[in-house]
């Protein structure tokens, strides 16, 4: 579903990604972990073009998305983002949050798009919170808001940057909790994470990242139980 | 008493022969709503010019940033009557339009560029993730600017817009250089032709100040009203 060959990213003189290549197939849930600076976020983001590509290519659907004429609104469209800050529009309530890029991008009349905004909350478990605005909801409310929003696109892929890095510790949870239900859907899902057990129990696949490369993937169980990389195992002695 | 008594009667006789006789009042009427035309027209035009030239300064294209430069740095860098006069006598000099459209334009342009400067900082205040958050919704860069960051940027620069558009009402005082009759013209007028000073400058004062006070009224409700996604 997603194809990666040989990708880099330079900031500046930083080089960042120093390629990566990497297929992640349809349903896969896939997590990204490793020391920060490592190259976790904007290897993600590249994946939707947030960050111009260097060099290499992504394909997704086998349509490459790092060619320079390639309607990258429409690419966007496929992959629902979210991110550690929420990014929720404050100006906003939460239907309007929901309801802006399916109205704005689907041509869907204001009705459906909120019925199905509705039901989307629903999922999420905060229907009763559809006429509030962001700031009355707390972090995990706001995180799971900021899913259904990216799911109202009908995404065929979602990405997570650090979705509970800034939660406080009982409100990662719930956010957790609506992630695996969208992993056991069969959603194809990218996530960056420092959350250990999470990644255990739910990715199908466990990438370790570090200076710009991904230096092991494997099975949760592989990674967490025999990494065969030495700095997979430093890392992890530092974070278990 | 006696003192006050005879002052009352000049106070009445010079009001009557600053504003009754020959329907004096009717030239400051006239002036008023020469002033309101003018200042409404040039806050949109200003609005408009301040908002494209905020954009070329925010622009990756060097050549728009330039333009924007250029723009902000002229109309910041000269006095705004010298602006009025070159744009009145010079560039407009053979057109035939009304004349308060031609100040209204003169005046817009001027405060296009201190606009303009309101807008980028607005701009600006919003965090980069809003505008990502809605690129990775799909949305398009217009799109995510007027439905995203615009809507956030003027409810932080509001209160500074505001006062850009009080200021710029006062300044519409200089018309009378290029021959319109706004408030401050006509009381020039009543002045030369009665040879009384402080009354009519007084009431020229009284009627900026009520007039800017009704528009601050008016933007204080629309502020609270911008305000209510705030709300805890």
């Amino acid at each position: 579903m997603i194809r990666v060959e040989n990708l880099r990213k330079d900031f500046n003189e930083l080089q960042v990604l120093r390629g990566i290549d990497e297929h992640i197939g349809k349903g896969e849930v896939v997590v990204v972990i490793g020391p920060s600076g490592s190259g976790k976020s904007t290897f993600l983001r590249c994946l939707n073009r947030l960050e111009e590509v260097t060099d290499g290519h992504i394909y997704v659907d086998g349509e490459e998305i790092t060619s320079p004429n390639v309607n990258v609104n429409h690419i966007r469209q496929k992959m629902g983002m979210v991110f550690q800050h929420f990014n929720l529009f404050p100006h906003l309530t939460i239907l309007g949050n929901i309801t802006l890029a399916p109205v704005l991008t689907k041509k869907l009349d204001k009705t459906a798009a909120e019925t199905e905004a509705r039901r989307l909350l629903k999922m999420v478990g905060l229907e009763e919170k559809a006429e509030a605005y962001p700031a009355q909801l707390s972090g995990g409310q706001k995180q799971r808001v900021a899913i259904a929003r990216a799911l109202a696109m009908e995404p065929e892929i979602m990405l997570f940057d650090e979705p509970t890095s800034a939660l406080d510790p009982e409100m990662v949870g719930e956010v957790l909790e609506v992630m695996k239900q969208l992993a056991r859907s069969g959603m194809t899902m990218v996530i960056v994470t420092h959350e250990m057990g999470f990644a255990r129990e739910v990715a199908s696949r466990v990438l370790f990242m570090d200076q710009g490369v991904i230096m092991e993937s494997g099975t949760p169980e592989q990674i967490f139980t025999s990494p065969q990389n030495e700095r997979t195992k430093l890392f992890l002695s530092k974070v278990l | 008493m006696a003192g006050f008594g005879a002052w009352w009667a000049k106070f009445q006789a010079d009001f009557i022969q600053c504003f009754i006789e020959q329907d004096r009042y009717k030239l400051l009427l006239g002036g008023i709503q020469v002033t309101i035309k003018v200042a409404l027209l040039a806050t949109i035009l200003g609005i408009l010019i301040g908002f494209l030239i905020a954009l070329c300064n925010l622009s990756q294209n060097r050549l728009l940033r330039f333009i924007g430069g250029v723009y902000t740095d002229v109309i910041r860098g000269t006095p705004s009557v010298t602006q009025l006069m070159i744009i009145y006598f010079v560039v407009f000099a053979s057109i035939s339009w009304d004349k308060w459209i031609i100040g209204a334009i003169a005046f817009g342009i001027n405060s296009g560029g201190y606009v303009a400067e309101i807008f980028r900082a607005g701009i600006l205040s919003i965090d980069k993730g809003q505008t990502e958050a809605g690129r990775s919704l799909g949305l398009t860069s217009s799109q995510t600017m007027t439905r995203i960051v615009l809507p956030q940027a003027l409810k932080n620069i509001f209160p500074t817009l505001c006062n850009e558009f009080i200021v710029l009402i006062k300044e519409t005082a200089i018309m009378g250089y290029v021959g319109l009759v706004d408030i401050q013209k006509a009381g020039d007028y009543i002045k030369s032709a009665t040879f009384k000073a402080w009354m009519p400058l007084f009431a020229v004062a009284i009627i900026y100040y009520v007039l800017i006070k009704i528009l601050n009224l008016g933007l204080k409700k629309i502020e609270s009203s911008l305000r209510k996604s705030d709300i805890r």
